[in-house]
C-alpha cells in the first residue's frame, strides 16, 4: 500500500523553493554584485504560494503523488528566474525589454489558485467523463475562437489569440488542449471496443472499419484547420499526436499509429506544398547554418541564435547572469530552453530535462495505477501531452525536428499556458490521489483473503 | 490498457532520451563551432568584458588603456595620445584590431598561455582576469618631435628612429594618421563607418608608411653601394679616387646615366667622399657596374633587405629588385637607389643604424617589456644582432664619409651644433611629372651613436631634379628627431 509521504513532499517542495531562491541570488550577484532587492518578496511569494498549494493538496488530495508538485515548482521557479534575469539585462533588445517577471509571478499566483480550486471543486475526476461531449464542444470552440472576427487577434503572424477587454490577450488553444484530451478520453473509453475489435486483418496489421476512421479524420481535419487558419504548426502537431497516442493506448491497435503517421505525413507534405512558411521551416531545419537563410526574414537566424547560445554555454554554462541570452529572439518564451542552456550549460539542461521526464513518469505511473479506464486514459493522455509538448518545442529549438512555435511548459512567459498547465497538474494530482488511495478494506476473513489486482 | 500505457511510457522515455542526446551533441560536440561562429555576437561582447592591458611608451606615457563603464560594454578602449601614436598602438575595433593591439592581442586580452599561471591564481582568489600591460621602446619626445616636424612639411611620409646599439625603435611615425579612438568605439555602425571613411581616403591614412609600404630610396641607397665598394677591397677609403664622368655610358644601350641636372662631378676624377658629399650619380653607377649585381645584392641582404621582420608587427620586405640578365645596365640604376629598388623607411633606418653600430645591424623591436596585471614580467625585449653588415674598420670609414656629407655636403641642414652627425640625403624619382620622394638617413653622435633616423617624405621634393631637396625637406626633420633623442 502506498504511503502518503507528506513530509517527504514538504521537504522536496522546500528544496525546490530553496534552489529557485539560490538561482535568484546568483543572478543578482552576477549582474549587480548584490542579492536582488526583490529577493525577499519573490522568495516569500513563491514559498507562500507553494505552501498554500501544499496545504490544499494535503487536505483535499492526501494520497497524491508526492513528487509532482515539487518538480513543477522547480521548473516554474526556474522559468521565473530566467525571465527575471532577462529583464535585468541592460540590453535594448526586445528579449530583455519584453521580459516581465512580475507579470509572470502574478500568473503563477493565479495558476496556483486554479490548481487549488481544481483540487477543491473536482473531488472525483470521473465526473469529467460525464462532460465528454461538452468538453469536446468547448475545446473545438476555444480552438476556433481566434478566428471569430472582433474577438481574435493576430500577433507575430499567428492568429491564436483572443482579446478580452480589461484582461488582455489569452491563447485559448492552451485551454482547448485540456478540454480536448478530456473529450478524447471520454470518447475513446466509450468506443474503444468497437475501435479495437472491428475490422479485418491485412498482412500483419488489423485494419479498422472505414466508418470507424471518422473520429481520426475529424481530428486530422481540425488539426489541419488550425494549421491553415491560424498558422499554428505547433498546436496542430501537438493535438494530432496526442490524439493518436491516446487512440493507441485505448485500442492497443498499432494500425491506428500507422494510419496516424500516414495522415500526418500527408498533411505535412500538403502544408509544405501550399504554405511557404511551412516549407521554409523545413529548409531551415535541414540547413540552419546557411548564410542565405540566416539573413532571410523568417529564416534561420532565430534558431541559430538559440544554438549559438547553447554552444557558448557549453558543458557547464556561463553561470546565471553571466551569458548573453538576451541576444536570442524570444528568449523569454519559445527559446527559453536555449537561454537557460547558455547559462546553466549542458549539465543544467540535462537536469531540467530529467525533471520534465520525472513529471511525465509520475503521470504515467498514475495512469498505470488508476483503477478505471477513463482515469487511465485521461492520465496517460495528459502525461503524453506534456512529454510531446516538451519534445516538440525543445526538439525544435535544438534543431532535432523542424521548429514549430510552442511554449515550454511552466517556463515560457505567458499566462494562458501557465494557467492551463497548472490545471493539467491539478488533474494529474487528483488522479494520483485516487489511484494511490487504499481501496476500501475487504472484511478480513481468514482463509478467504481477497486479492486485489490492478 | 496497461501494456499500451507501458509502451507509451517507453515512447516518452525515447523522446526524452533523444532530446538529451541532441543537447549533448550541441553543447559538447558542436559547441566550439557555435561559439566561434562570426554571427555569434557573444564574441563581440566578450571583447569588452575583460580589462585589456595598457600600452605605454618608455614606462610612463599611456598610449592605450581600458576604462570601466556602465552599460552593455564593460570596458572601453581609450587612446589618450590620439593620432600621435595611431600607427604604433593601432586600433581596437568591434571585429578587428591592428598594430600592437593586434600583434600582442592575446597578451593584452589576457588569453595567452603565457598568462596561464596568473589566470589560475585569479581563478582561486576570485579576481577578474586582466590583460597584460605592454610597454614600448618608443621615446615620447622623439615621437612627438618626429610627428610635429613631419606634419609641418604638410606632406605624407614616415619617420623612424632606432637606437643603433640595441635596435630599440625610438620613434615610428606615419602621416597622414588617424584617430584610433573613432574606430575603437564598440558600436559597430559608427566604428565601421569611421573605418570605411579612412579606407576610402585617397591619402590612405590607415597604411603605416614606415613599415607597411616601400618606396624607391634614391640616393640614400648610395651608402649601401659605398659599403659594398669598401668591403670589396679593404685598401679603399674615402680618399680613394673614383671615376666621375658627367655622363656614364651604360653597356648594351645608347642611354647614358647623368648626374642630377646633367651637372659635372668635380673634375671627372674625385675622391669617394666627395662623390658621396655631392651625391654624384655617375661614380656610384660605375661602381655598381664594376661590382656587379651579386655583390650589391649581398651587401643589401647583410643590411637586412629581404629579411622578414616582425617588430612585432610584420614589416614589408624591402628589395633591390631581381637581377636583370638581359639588361646589365640595370645594376647601375639600382646602385643609385632607382629602378626596382624599393625600401621601407624602417629598412633605411636599419642601414643607418648598422653603419653607426660598427657594421652590426641589430634587430629592430618595439616591445620593451610585458608585465601581467600584478606587475610581474612576462616577456622582455632583448637586443639581438640581425647580421654583420660590414667590418668595423669599413664601417668607421663609411661613418666618417657620412659625417662629411652633413658637414660639407648635401645634408648641411641636419647639422647640430656640438654634435657630429652623419647622414645621407636622397631624392627618388618616381613617375614622370610627379614630384620625387625626399629621403634622409642619419646617425648621431658619430663617436657614440645614440640614434639612427630615417625620414621619408612622399613626393616631398619641391622641384623635380633639385638634388638638394632631400636635404631641404627631409634632413631638418631628421635633425629635429635627433635633437629630441639627444636632449639638445
Amino acid at each position: 500500500m502506498p504511503a502518503k509521504r507528506r513530509v517527504a513532499q514538504l521537504l522536496m517542495l522546500a528544496l525546490a523553493v530553496v534552489v529557485v531562491m539560490g538561482a535568484y541570488a546568483n543572478v543578482g550577484l552576477a549582474m549587480d554584485e548584490k542579492i536582488p532587492s526583490g529577493m525577499l518578496t519573490y522568495g516569500l511569494s513563491l514559498g507562500g504560494l507553494m505552501l498554500a498549494a501544499y496545504l490544499v493538496l494535503a487536505k483535499f488530495a492526501p494520497w497524491a503523488d508526492p513528487l509532482i508538485l515539487p518538480l513543477v515548482t522547480l521548473v516554474n521557479g526556474l522559468g521565473l528566474v530566467m525571465i527575471y534575469r532577462l529583464s535585468e539585462s541592460d540590453s535594448p533588445l526586445p528579449s530583455a525589454k519584453l521580459a516581465s517577471p512580475n507579470t509572470q509571478l502574478l500568473w503563477t499566483l493565479i495558476g496556483i489558485v486554479l490548481f487549488s480550486a481544481t483540487l477543491i471543486f473536482l473531488r472525483d475526476q470521473r465526473a469529467l467523463q460525464r462532460l465528454t461531449y461538452t468538453a469536446g464542444a468547448a475545446g473545438l470552440f476555444l480552438l476556433v475562437s481566434p478566428l471569430i472576427p472582433g474577438l481574435g487577434q493576430e500577433i507575430n503572424g499567428a492568429r491564436i489569440w483572443i482579446g478580452i477587454p480589461g484582461v488582455g490577450q489569452i491563447q485559448p488553444a492552451e485551454f482547448a488542449k485540456l478540454a480536448l484530451v478530456i473529450f478524447f478520453a471520454g470518447y475513446l473509453v466509450a468506443k474503444r471496443d468497437v475501435l479495437a475489435l472491428a475490422g479485418r486483418r491485412l498482412l500483419f496489421i488489423d485494419l479498422p472499419r472505414a466508418r470507424d476512421l471518422g473520429p481520426v479524420l475529424i481530428t486530422w481535419g481540425v488539426s489541419l484547420g488550425v494549421l491553415v487558419m491560424q498558422k499554428d504548426l505547433g498546436s496542430s502537431l501537438l493535438l494530432f499526436g496526442t490524439f493518436i497516442a491516446m487512440l493507441y493506448i485505448a485500442t492497443q491497435r498499432i494500425s491506428w499509429v500507422i494510419i496516424g503517421i500516414l495522415l500526418f505525413v500527408g498533411g505535412a507534405v500538403l502544408a509544405g506544398l501550399v504554405f511557404d512558411h511551412v516549407q521554409q521551416r523545413f529548409e531551415v531545419f535541414l540547413n540552419p547554418g546557411d548564410p542565405e537563410l540566416f539573413v532571410k526574414i523568417g529564416g534561420s537566424e532565430q534558431l541559430m541564435q538559440g544554438l549559438f547560445a547553447m554552444g557558448s554555454g557549453g558543458i557547464l554554462g556561463t553561470g546565471l547572469g553571466q551569458g548573453h541570452p538576451e541576444l536570442i529572439p524570444l528568449a523569454f518564451s519559445d527559446f527559453i530552453f536555449a537561454a537557460t542552456g547558455e547559462e546553466i550549460g549542458l549539465t543544467g539542461l540535462m537536469a531540467l530535462l530529467m525533471v520534465y521526464a520525472l513529471i511525465v513518469e509520475r503521470g504515467l505511473r498514475t495512469s498505470i495505477a488508476a483503477r478505471d479506464p477513463f482515469t487511465k486514459l485521461l492520465a496517460g493522455g495528459l502525461s503524453f501531452l506534456l512529454a510531446w509538448q516538451v519534445f516538440i518545442i525543445v526538439g525544435g529549438v535544438t534543431n532535432l525536428i523542424p521548429l514549430t512555435g510552442l511554449v515550454t511548459p511552466f517556463m515560457s512567459q505567458g499566462g494562458s499556458a501557465l494557467l492551463a498547465n497548472w490545471i493539467l497538474i491539478a488533474l494529474l494530482v487528483r488522479m494520483s490521489d485516487a489511484a494511490r488511495r487504499p481501496p476500501p478494506q475487504a472484511i478480513q476473513d481468514e482463509g478467504l483473503t481477497q486479492v486485489f489486482q490492478r | 490498457m496497461n501494456s499500451t500505457l507501458k509502451r507509451a511510457a517507453v515512447a516518452c522515455l525515447a523522446m526524452f532520451a533523444l532530446l538529451m542526446i541532441n543537447v549533448n551533441y550541441l553543447q559538447a560536440v558542436k559547441a566550439d563551432g557555435y561559439r566561434e561562429d562570426s554571427r555569434n555576437n557573444r564574441n563581440y561582447f566578450e571583447r569588452y568584458a575583460v580589462q585589456r592591458g595598457r600600452i605605454t611608451a618608455s614606462g610612463k606615457t599611456i598610449l592605450a588603456q581600458s576604462t570601466e563603464t556602465k552599460g552593455p560594454f564593460k570596458f572601453l578602449r581609450d587612446y589618450p595620445e590620439g593620432e600621435l601614436y595611431a600607427h604604433v598602438t593601432g586600433f581596437f575595433s568591434p571585429e578587428s584590431e591592428s598594430s600592437i593591439e593586434r600583434s600582442e592581442n592575446s597578451l593584452l586580452d589576457g588569453s595567452s598561455s603565457d598568462l596561464l599561471l596568473r589566470r589560475s591564481i585569479d581563478l582561486f582568489t576570485g579576481e577578474p582576469t586582466k590583460g597584460a600591460n605592454v610597454d614600448l621602446t618608443i621615446n615620447p619626445k622623439a615621437q612627438k618631435a618626429a610627428y610635429d616636424a613631419l606634419r609641418q612639411s604638410g606632406k605624407r611620409g614616415a619617420a623612424v628612429a632606432i637606437e643603433p646599439k640595441t635596435g630599440k625603435i625610438l620613434a615610428l611615425v606615419s602621416l597622414p594618421t588617424y584617430d584610433p579612438a573613432k574606430i575603437s568605439v564598440p558600436e559597430k555602425p559608427q566604428a565601421f563607418s569611421a573605418y570605411n571613411k579612412l579606407e576610402k581616403n585617397p591619402d590612405k591614412p590607415l597604411i603605416n608608411r614606415a613599415i607597411g609600404d616601400f618606396y624607391a630610396p634614391g640616393s640614400t641607397f648610395k651608402v649601401v653601394t659605398t659599403a659594398a665598394w669598401l668591403e670589396d677591397d679593404s685598401s679603399r677609403d674615402g680618399q680613394t679616387v673614383v671615376d666621375a664622368p658627367t655622363r656614364l655610358s651604360l653597356p648594351n644601350t645608347t642611354t647614358t646615366l647623368p648626374n642630377y641636372g646633367g651637372a659635372a662631378c668635380g673634375g671627372g676624377q674625385v675622391p669617394m667622399v666627395y662623390a658621396l658629399e655631392r651625391s654624384c650619380n655617375t661614380p656610384f653607377g660605375k661602381i655598381g657596374l664594376d661590382l656587379g649585381y651579386a655583390k650589391i645584392a649581398e651587401q643589401a641582404r647583410k643590411f637586412g633587405v629581404g629579411e622578414p621582420l616582425s617588430i612585432p608587427m610584420g614589416v614589408e620586405a624591402s628589395t633591390i629588385g631581381d637581377e636583370e640578365k638581359e639588361d646589365p645596365a640595370a645594376i647601375a640604376m639600382t646602385s643609385i637607389g632607382q629602378r626596382s629598388a624599393v625600401m621601407t623607411p624602417l629598412q633605411m633606418a636599419m642601414i643607418a643604424a648598422g653603419i653607426a653600430n660598427n657594421g652590426s645591424v641589430m634587430k629592430p623591436y618595439l616591445v620593451n617589456k610585458i608585465t601581467d596585471a600584478k606587475g610581474d614580467a612576462v616577456d622582455e625585449g632583448e637586443p639581438e644582432e640581425l647580421s654583420e653588415a660590414m667590418s668595423p674598420e669599413n664601417a668607421a670609414k663609411l661613418k666618417s664619409m657620412m659625417v662629411s656629407v652633413v658637414a660639407n655636403g648635401t645634408a648641411k641642414t641636419a647639422q647640430i651644433p656640438g654634435v657630429e652627425v652623419g647622414g645621407k640625403t636622397g631624392t627618388a624619382e618616381t613617375r614622370e611629372g610627379k614630384a620625387p620622394h625626399a629621403w634622409f638617413i642619419s646617425f648621431a653622435p658619430a663617436q657614440d651613436p645614440q640614434v639612427a633616423v630615417a625620414v621619408f617624405v612622399e613626393s616631398g621634393a619641391a622641384r623635380v631634379g633639385e638634388e638638394a631637396t632631400g636635404g631641404g625637406v627631409a634632413a631638418p626633420i631628421g635633425k629635429a628627431i635627433t635633437e629630441a633623442v639627444l636632449n639638445k
